[in-house]
């Protein structure tokens, strides 16, 4: 294949990994910057959304856009109250210290993995897209649902944007971020606030994972790479940065892309390991990170 | 003083004279126990993990072998049982796994693995526990003469063996220049290198070769590479993510132009062949080691197994139409328990301590006639290799149905090799 159609064809799945990327990993760099929580469970909320969305595809009747549908609704709602309910459970009662949290997200991880594999199963399971269209380029065809994915992420991330810098709710959650003694003083409900925040960032996951279970199946393993990779737009983002999180996952989805289309995808992981490293090291606050 | 005994026996006279009684009665009992005493099989399974789908076949043709093999007999007049020990497809857990079967649950000895890191990582802990290790794994691990005494693959053809013998089918009937993409692991290494070699030997060329790492989840990214003289294209792909790849494959080409295509089963096992997004792979070609689909001159063992498995003509599980089975593959479970069977029955199996015995017994095996006990068909053992031949099939995707259009001959499979596991120690 020429160069030219080579490259857009790398750009254009950097794009989609980008897109979901950003969503992913815009739900846990919220979640640490409002409850300075590392949530290492944040994967398996992804999961927990491929998941629903395969159990909604089964059990709606109708065509597949109808069960997309329901499932983009009820699979993040579903999340979310799920996290609604670990925040109150276990993160509150460990007044949300830094290292109790990441100890006991990490043992949520598990419990969600198992419970999974307990009552999903095994097996990788394909949801159908709500769709089935193809996009013929003249050098190669192309999945046009993946457009709808890049669209849709973008319509949420302004969503969420919007949400945080214009409404009432956004502030309230830029409060406490700020300071959440003052807030508090201010007759802010901070329990509230938290327990919204972490299932505002589930949400997200979860929609993530609604939107790329039709090109990827459901699978009760499915977590550790996004996990990972929203670890790694965070950390050059900057924690707790929302600009810088779009930014880096923009960067790392697409340089991905490119990079494991024209090299190997190894090559890829390993330059964006070596970027947190340098990140790390020369601007440990990330590209966007207000000074600590 | 003897008359005090009698009459008023002392505590030590009882105690030894009920040993003496209990002894009497347990004897017989535990000598007819040794020899009625259940047969323990461990297996080794995929049940989770990126083997699952595998997994959950390989147990049900192992259950519905094992009723097979207790209801005429057992082995040795001796009933079987078999332990399930997941592995969940990870070879750290693989090789735990054959120390706990060994062991703690004490078993005769371990079968049932197929994915190939997992048998490489755990066969050197089967050596060491001196325990028997019968691998249903296709890799050219065994023959390689990389592994030991103790492992043994008498259920299945290797794939150096497989694709020897299906090279020249292809580059007579589909093309003579091929692009290969196939799984960055040992299991894939095998098809690359030894289809590679068997390609330029019928005068053919491999032009492109795109391994892809084992957790990959899309793969749209890596088409751009298969060169556009391409005649044929070569895919042999495992895991969770195999519907993903034939998809978006599909949605690449789409209605254009687009070379032949041959292809592993292993990219479709327990896949249902019309599921939507796969009418592209209509009229391309797979190998398989077994038809799926019942074909009309399928054998009498093979409809037996067939119905045994509960496995219906498309090759799904009977009730539930859904649930495709792993059928290229699972005949190895089913043959390789009758290959303990006969290996067993051959060196007068007592217990553990003739496992060297049964190792050596199934080193006797040369000529395996096909019958029940091999409804993929007949084999030839090597036993320098510890390694089965067999024939292979191809199919073609015609109107959603997999048809036999061509079956290789025992010959074909054949390598030259001076691996020897007889000349090396126990």
């Amino acid at each position: 294949m020429d160069f030219g159609p080579f490259l857009l064809l790398a750009v254009m799945e950097g794009l989609v990994g980008a897109a979901v990327l950003a969503l992913t990993a815009s739900g846990l760099s919220l979640v640490f910057g409002v409850l300075r929580v590392v949530n290492v469970a944040h994967g398996e909320f992804f999961m927990l959304g491929a998941v629903a969305a395969w159990f909604v595809s089964q059990w709606v009747p109708g065509p597949p856009a109808l069960a997309f549908a329901v499932a983009l609704v009820a699979c993040p709602l579903l999340v979310a109250g799920l996290a609604a309910l670990a925040d109150r459970l276990v993160l509150k009662r460990l007044a949300y210290e830094p290292e109790a949290t990441i100890i006991a997200t990490i043992g949520l991880l598990y419990i969600l993995q198992q419970a999974a594999l307990t009552l999903y199963g095994p097996e990788a399971r394909p949801v159908p897209p709500p769709f089935e269209a193809r996009l013929q380029l003249p050098w190669f065809g192309w999945s046009g649902y993946k457009l709808f994915v890049i669209g849709a992420a973008g319509a949420v991330l302004a969503g969420l944007w919007l949400l945080l810098a214009r409404s009432r709710i956004g502030l309230v959650m830029r409060a406490t971020q700020i300071d959440r003694e003052t807030a508090t003083a201010f007759g802010i409900d901070v329990d509230r606030v938290y327990a919204g925040t972490f299932a505002l960032g589930a949400a997200l996951a979860a929609i993530a994972a609604v939107l790329i279970v039709p090109i990827q199946q459901a699978h009760y393993l499915m977590g550790g790479d996004p996990l990972l990779l929203s670890f790694i737009v965070v950390v050059i983002g900057g924690l707790g940065s929302l600009r810088g999180t779009l930014v880096a996952a923009l960067l790392i989805g697409v340089s991905d892309g490119v990079i494991s289309t024209f090299f190997e995808p190894t090559l890829a992981k390993i330059l964006a390991t070596l970027l947190v490293a340098l990140v790390l090291v020369f601007r440990p606050q990330g590209l966007f990170g207000a000074r600590a | 003083m003897n008359r005090e005994t009698i009459l008023h026996p002392t505590r030590r006279s009882l105690l030894a004279g009920g040993a003496a009684a209990l002894t009497a009665a347990t004897l017989p009992r535990f000598v007819q126990a040794q020899s009625s005493e259940p047969i323990r099989l461990g297996f080794q399974l995929h049940r989770t993990g990126i083997g699952a789908a595998y997994g959950r076949w390989y147990e049900r043709t192992a259950l519905a072998a094992l009723k097979v093999v207790n209801e005429a007999g057992g082995i040795a007049g001796r009933p079987v049982e078999i332990l399930f020990e997941d592995d969940a497809t990870d070879p750290r857990r693989g090789a735990e796994g054959v120390e706990k079967l060994a062991s703690q649950a004490k078993v005769d000895m371990i079968f049932g693995p197929l994915f190939s890191h997992v048998v490489i990582a755990a066969a050197p802990r089967a050596a060491e526990l001196k325990i028997p290790y019968l691998v249903c794994s296709e890799g050219y691990h065994v023959a390689s003469g990389k592994l030991n005494r103790w492992t043994l693959q008498p259920g299945i053809t290797d794939v150096r063996a497989q694709v020897t013998a299906m090279a020249p089918w292809v580059t007579q009937n589909l093309g003579k220049k091929v692009t290969m993409i196939f799984p960055d692991y040992a299991f894939g290494h095998d098809h690359r290198d030894f289809f590679t070699e068997a390609v330029a030997a019928q005068g053919g060329e491999v032009v492109a070769q795109i391994a892809i790492p084992p957790t990959e989840t899309s793969f749209t990214r890596y088409f751009p590479r298969i060169p556009r003289d391409t005649e044929v294209l070569y895919h042999v792909m495992v895991g969770p993510a195999v519907l993903t790849f034939v998809k978006e494959l599909g949605e690449f080409y789409g209605s254009g132009a687009k070379p032949e295509i041959f292809g592993f089963i292993d990219s479709l096992e327990a896949v249902d062949i019309a599921n939507p997004g796969l009418q592209f792979l209509e009229g391309s070609h797979f190998w398989e080691g077994q038809c799926r689909m019942l074909q009309p001159d399928a054998s009498e063992a093979e409809t037996f197994y067939r119905d045994a498995v509960g496995v219906d003509a498309n090759g799904a599980a009977i009730e539930d139409p859904k649930n495709v089975s792993c059928y290229g593959h699972m005949f190895s479970v089913w043959e390789t328990l009758f290959a303990i069977k006969q290996g067993m029955e051959a060196c007068s199996w007592r217990g553990p301590q003739d496992r060297q015995a049964f190792v050596e017994a199934v080193e006797a095996f040369t000529e395996m006639p096909a019958g029940r006990e091999r409804p993929q068909g007949a084999k030839v053992f090597n036993p320098k290799l510890h390694q089965v031949f067999g024939h292979q099939f191809i199919s073609k995707l015609e109107g959603g149905k997999l048809v036999k259009v061509h079956e290789t001959s025992l010959e074909d499979g054949i390598y030259p090799s001076d691996v020897d596991y007889l000349a090396t120690s126990f």
